[in-house]
């Protein structure tokens, strides 16, 4: 067999292998029961008493989000603030400058919503200071604020009737001692012993084989690509991310970064089968992303292995499409890691997805308009439930019972809810596009630091699908670009910025909101008549539900930019 | 007795009719908002006829005036359709309705005037519609009753069959639990006097009939959500159509408003929305036409839902009364001698089971003797002796339950033979009910009376088990009969020697484990239990309290009812989503039809999606829209029949209905929209 395609899934394998195992032990960890990680919890007690917290006081899912949107906003003033001063911090060998007020509210409000939309380079944009200090800590908090967010979704269907999601304060704290800080560890430990700089070192000169000087930048950077990683932030030490050498140095690395990428979105999924002891329905949901998940794969990995036809029709023998990839990982690698970064709203690349063959483009777009597929750290299987609900109640009708889900019945104010997520995302990602585009149609000469006429690299097809990719990116919290848009300017700046904001927590707000309403409700026992959310027929219908209600939203959007490019090339 | 006798064909001319003009009247704005979704399609409408209008003041980017116009027609089309889909579904409803109503037009009411002119209580004739409620009216043989009402005096037999379709009178007196007279049906015999219980205007059937007209229609909870999920859906695809110009314009690709117009109704979903409400007052429809009133459409609603049915044994499960099965004479006794014994004694008898003694005893070729009269004393039954039986020439012939009889042959200074005392057990528990006869304190032996079994009950018990919904007999038998009876007819539970609040009991105790509970009671006492299932469902001959208690009244007094009445329920939500997903599963085609159509002088590759090989950009986008328009009249006879049920588990349920209305509307709009573009291709061309 192909080695690359090998390559590939021995990949897929080991990251299935390990995450079932983390599954359990991640819903272990949150049901209380013995772990081998319990040596933390002198630690844990320490931070509740300092901060006051009680941890056996539950709370509503009105006091869940209250302390979860709290203590993000002191997040977000705390890295604001850090970032304005970075220039006068410690920690700073490199002499970089403080950044701008709106560069730091933009680089602030992206990280604090687990993105990565990097309008900077880590290398001279941020002190050592504040990639760790501020990048490296959300990078675990942000993580944690999802998954905490989840065990509340789990909470609210592990009772029959209840008022309980659990506590927030808890759940961020054991996210991150039990589960992200663990596992980076053995990340970066990996990635240090392959050659990722972990030290406090300022610059490095080499001489190339030119005779040229280059200066190249270190720092304390395993920890953070580790984190980078697990905690689906993505958001790189340099500015290259992780097609460059010291970010990712070899196919092993690769291979670590990539499992890294979804272990623990897939871990969650089996979380939550052995936390409400319901394996069934999470092997269905698994199945239904891996499905979709493999479907994605397949297709990027066959366009990228083939080849640019525009290449092919000069006569030159190719080894897939090079075009912005690294030779070290291959078109194949690549293809999965820009599958697996877009599923789950991580961000980080191995290679420029500017330079994907057109379907695969398509593809990735589709992957992030969904944001389901795993998803981000706890937040991907937040949105999942959206998709549920609509798939619930139109298959609850069709077995002829009013929906219902788990034993609660889903009504109005519940679809109500979820309809406002599912309108947000093509809300946000077709209007910003479409903003966009007006702009660049009818305003080309706007008198703006870059102007409308000037931000595309590629116009026509490609041109739109930069702009479609950057909003869809947005949306998704994933924080990865269509490079070739020029992006640091106040258009990009300030929409994306606020779509980012509204993306992050809405999404959120929503499934906690419709799990405290639908746990308040009276069980409903199941009996012949109920409709299986753990039958493969129902995943079924779920997958028509993600695919439709995504092709419905975006198939015009879509048809123009990559699909026309598809047909054109 | 035939339950769909009312069953009209779908589109009677006469109901057509009335649609039509109705759903000419429903385009006002004002009663359409109540429907987002074709609200929506409206606004497309007007907008297609200022595009005309504008067309024809000279304006020349916006394609031709017979290609804008035709569009404007379909769309107004599509909304007719589904007008009329809803105008039908009245139409239906009200004619059921009024059918029923017409039984009790204008008739003569006898009314008891506490102060007459002349007399005290002076019966005055008037015209029944001057009754009032708490009016009080005589009834006598031959008169047709004016009103519906509760017999205070007095005792009758009627024939109810303008209401029930039954042709056997049924008696109703006052006091018990069959003291309700409706208004049309005829006294037969005796005189009874009547006292109002409605309003006029205010009767069941009259409030029925306002809520299926629409004035008094309320949308229910399930119907609330759906339309806000529907709502979603077109949201979206007001964000699509909006966004397209920007993206258009980006690709330099003129779009005509016809154009955005026609895609954007084309996506919304309106099949299910010009069906839904229709589809609702069909469900209501339908109970009517098995003869049940629901009070409110979240009753037909709540009944797909329904867990736990409370059945009553008699009647329901079993066939009336118990019957005499058998005959066991003691040991010693001649056959014959104690069948005839058996006869003798309950020639008197005339509660059902002694005659069903007097048949078994003819069956065996025992006659009952010519006596003269004379001679012959019958013992009735009290309470005291709870035996009844004849004393004919010095033989007291005594019959009546196991303890009874032993007690009168042990103070007779007789024994109880072992042997029937065996017997006895046995009859007891098969679920049968001994009666032992004895001759001058001898025991003669044992008549075995059983409960018969209704045939079919135990399929459609089965039936019921598949749908997930647990049947519950509620006897006043004791356990050990409850018990053998429950098992040979296959209900889940019982409740023996049921009391009315074992009822009420077992209802909130099910519904504390989250369970939904139906019951059907006729009495007074019945009325909280009524009051507290999910679904309470009267018999009509009941008492006003029951009525007043229950969500929906039986006209047949029909027991069984409640399971038609959970199919019903079922086939309304299923409807409802298989039609949802029908019509969203369209919207992939329809993108296949106008996506490539609108980019087809700008993005030629993009010819590549026309995968129907539709003729001209013209002839894709009418094409989609006639497509869209006609589903909904095609789609009318399965809204108002309902999609059929099948009680197959709901997995099985799921992968069925997903197959049918997921992968078909997925495919059936290939074939449609290609169709009707051949077709309209030969009128362009």
């Amino acid at each position: 067999m192909n080695t690359e395609i090998l390559g590939v899934l021995v990949t897929l394998l080991l990251c299935f292998l390990l995450a079932y195992p983390l599954g359990k032990y991640i819903a272990n960890v949150f049901l209380g029961k013995p772990t081998f990680t319990d040596f933390m919890l002198p630690l844990e007690r320490f931070i509740y008493r300092v901060s006051g917290i009680d941890p056996k006081k539950g709370m509503d899912w009105k006091q869940f989000l209250k302390a979860m949107l709290t203590i993000n906003m002191l997040w977000f003033v705390y890295a604001f603030l850090l970032l304005c001063f970075q220039g006068s911090l410690p920690l700073n060998p490199d002499g970089n400058a403080n950044q701008s007020p709106d560069l730091a509210f933009n680089t602030a409000i992206s990280f604090l919503v687990n993105c990565n939309l990097q309008h900077y380079s880590g290398e001279s944009g941020l002190s050592y200071f504040t990639q760790l200090f501020v990048i490296t800590f959300l990078q675990f908090v942000t993580a944690a604020t999802g998954i905490a967010c989840l065990v509340a979704l789990f909470n609210g269907f592990k009772e029959k009737t209840t008022n309980n999601l659990g506590n927030f304060w808890v759940y961020l704290v054991q996210s991150t001692t039990r589960i992200l800080l663990p596992l980076s560890i053995v990340v970066a430990v990996i990635l240090a012993f392959n050659g990722t700089p972990a030290s406090f070192d300022g610059k490095d000169s080499i001489l190339t084989l030119q005779g040229d000087s280059v200066q190249v930048s270190r720092g304390p950077a395993a920890g953070m690509i580790a984190i980078k990683q697990l905690g689906t932030n993505g958001g790189g030490w340099f500015g290259v991310n992780s097609a460059h050498p010291l970010e990712n140095p070899n196919y092993l690395t690769n291979i670590v970064e990539i499992i890294s990428i979804v272990v623990i979105p897939i871990a969650l999924v089996f979380s939550l089968g052995f936390y409400l002891q319901r394996r069934k329905l999470a092997r269905v949901i698994f199945a239904v992303m891996t499905v979709m998940f493999i479907a994605f794969c397949t297709i990027n990995i066959y366009y990228e292995m083939k080849g640019n036809p525009a290449i092919d029709k000069m006569g030159i023998a190719q080894n897939g499409s090079m075009e912005g990839k690294e030779v070290r990982l291959g078109a194949a690698a690549t293809a999965l890691w820009s599958v697996a970064t877009t599923s789950t709203s991580n961000g980080s690349v191995n290679g420029m997805h500017d330079s994907l063959t057109p379907m695969s483009g398509a593809v990735i777009i589709l992957d992030m308009m969904i944001n389901a597929l795993y998803g981000g750290v706890g937040v991907g299987l937040l949105n999942y439930f959206i998709f549920l609900m609509i798939a619930v109640f139109i298959s609850g009708l069709m077995v002829g019972r009013t929906p219902e889900f788990l034993g609660h019945k889903v009504e109005a104010r519940e679809v109500k809810i979820t309809a406002l997520v599912t309108l947000l995302s093509a809300f946000l990602i077709k209007g910003g596009t479409a903003l966009a585009a007006y702009f660049y149609a009818h305003h080309p000469e706007m008198a703006w630091a870059v102007q409308p006429g000037n931000w595309l690299n590629n116009p026509s097809y490609h041109g739109f699908t930069e702009m479609l990719y950057e909003f869809t990116s947005a949306n998704a919290n994933n924080g990865s670009g269509f490079e070739g848009l020029a992006d640091n300017n106040i258009f990009w700046n300030v929409s994306t910025g606020i779509v980012l904001i509204l993306a992050r927590y809405l999404p959120i707000i929503g499934p906690i909101a419709i799990v405290g309403l639908l746990a308040k409700k009276k069980y409903v026992p199941d009996s012949a008549g109920t409709l299986e959310v753990d039958s493969y027929t129902f995943g079924l219908m779920t997958i028509a539900v993600i695919i439709i209600i995504n092709a419905l939203s975006y198939f015009p959007a879509l048809a123009l930019g990559p699909i026309a490019e598809f047909f054109n090339q | 007795m035939s339950k769909h006798k009312r069953a009209s064909k779908l589109f009677e001319s006469s109901l057509v009719r009335e649609a039509l003009k109705q759903s000419v009247s429903k385009l006002n704005p004002r009663k359409m908002v109540h429907n987002p979704v074709m609200f929506t399609v409206e606004i497309g409408t007007f907008i297609m006829a200022a595009v005309c209008i504008w067309i024809m003041a000279g304006e020349k980017s916006q394609g031709s005036l017979g290609y804008n116009f035709a569009i404007f027609i379909i769309l107004l089309l599509t909304l007719l359709f589904a007008n009329f889909a809803e105008a039908l579904a009245e139409a239906r409803g009200k004619a059921q309705a009024q059918s029923l109503r017409k039984t009790r037009e204008e008739t003569h009411a006898k009314l008891i005037q506490p102060v007459g002119e002349i007399f005290v209580n002076e019966v005055k004739v008037v015209p029944s519609s001057k009754l009032r409620k708490n009016d009080v009216f005589l009834c006598e043989s031959g008169d047709i009753i004016p009103m519906d009402g509760e017999i205070i005096e007095g005792i009758a037999t009627i024939d109810e069959s303008a209401i029930t379709g039954e042709s056997a009178p049924v008696i109703r007196e006052s006091g018990g639990d069959k003291s309700s007279v409706t208004g049309g049906t005829k006294v037969l015999s005796d005189k009874i006097k009547v006292r109002v219980t409605t309003e006029p205007g205010e009767s069941f059937l009259d409030k029925m009939i306002a809520l299926v007209e629409g004035a008094s229609r309320q949308k229910t909870p399930n119907e609330i959500a759906l339309t806000i999920l529907l709502a979603t859906f077109t949201l979206i695809f007001i964000i699509v159509c909006v966004t397209l110009k920007p993206f258009a314009d980006y690709a330099n690709t003129p779009i005509t408003i016809a154009a955005f117009v026609s895609l954007f109704v084309c996506l919304i979903p309106t099949t299910i929305g010009g069906l839904l409400s229709a589809i609702g007052i069909a469900g209501m429809d339908r109970a009517l036409r098995a003869n049940v009133i629901t009070k409110s459409g979240k009753a037909v609603e709540t009944a797909g839902d329904l867990d736990t049915l409370l059945l009553d044994k008699t009647g329901t499960i079993t066939i009336g009364n118990r019957k005499a099965t058998n005959f066991w004479p003691a040991t010693g006794v001649d056959a014959n001698v104690f069948i005839e014994a058996c006869v003798l004694a309950s020639l008197a008898d005339e509660t059902p089971e002694g005659k069903s003694i007097v048949e078994l005893g003819q069956v065996k070729g025992i006659k009952a003797p010519v006596m003269k009269k004379e001679a012959v004393t019958y013992v009735q039954f009290t309470a005291e002796t709870r035996s009844s039986g004849i004393d004919l020439d010095g033989q007291k012939i005594r019959k009546g339950a196991y303890d009874a009889i032993r007690n009168i042959v042990i103070r007779g200074g007789k024994n109880f033979p072992p042997a029937t005392e065996e017997r006895v057990n046995l009859i007891s528990s098969n679920g049968g009910t001994p009666l032992v006869v004895s001759q001058n304190d001898q025991v003669l032996g044992v008549i075995e009376l059983q409960d018969i079994i209704k045939p079919g009950i135990h399929e459609r018990f089965e039936r019921l088990r598949k749908m997930g919904v647990k049947t519950v007999m509620v006897t006043g038998d004791n356990r050990l009969t409850a018990k053998y009876i429950a098992e040979k007819a296959g209900v889940d539970d019982f409740i023996a020697e049921a009391r009315p609040e074992d009822k009420m009991n077992y209802i909130r105790h099910e519904q504390q484990n989250g369970k939904l509970v139906a019951m059907m009671g006729d009495g007074t006492n019945d009325a909280p239990a009524l009051a507290q299932a999910d679904v309470g469902v009267a018999m009509n001959s009941g008492t006003q309290a029951a009525k007043e208690a229950g969500n929906m009244v039986d006209l047949d007094n029909d027991p069984t009812k409640l399971i038609e009445v959970v199919e019903i329920g079922k086939q309304l939500l299923m409807t409802r989503g298989t039609l949802t997903t029908f019509s969203i599963a369209n919207d992939v085609a329809k993108y296949f039809a106008i996506v490539p159509a609108l980019f087809i002088a700008s993005i030629p590759s993009l010819q590549a999606l026309n995968v129907m090989n539709l003729h001209s950009p013209e002839s894709a986008i009418l094409s989609a829209v006639v497509f869209n328009a006609i589903i909904i009249p095609l789609l009318i006879p399965l809204a108002l029949k309902g999609v059929s049920y099948k009680p197959i588990g709901a997995k099985a349920l799921l992968r069925r209905n997903l197959f049918i209305y997921g992968l078909g509307g997925i495919i059936i709009p290939f074939f449609g929209i290609k169709l009707i573009d051949l077709i309209v291709t030969m009128f362009i061309a």
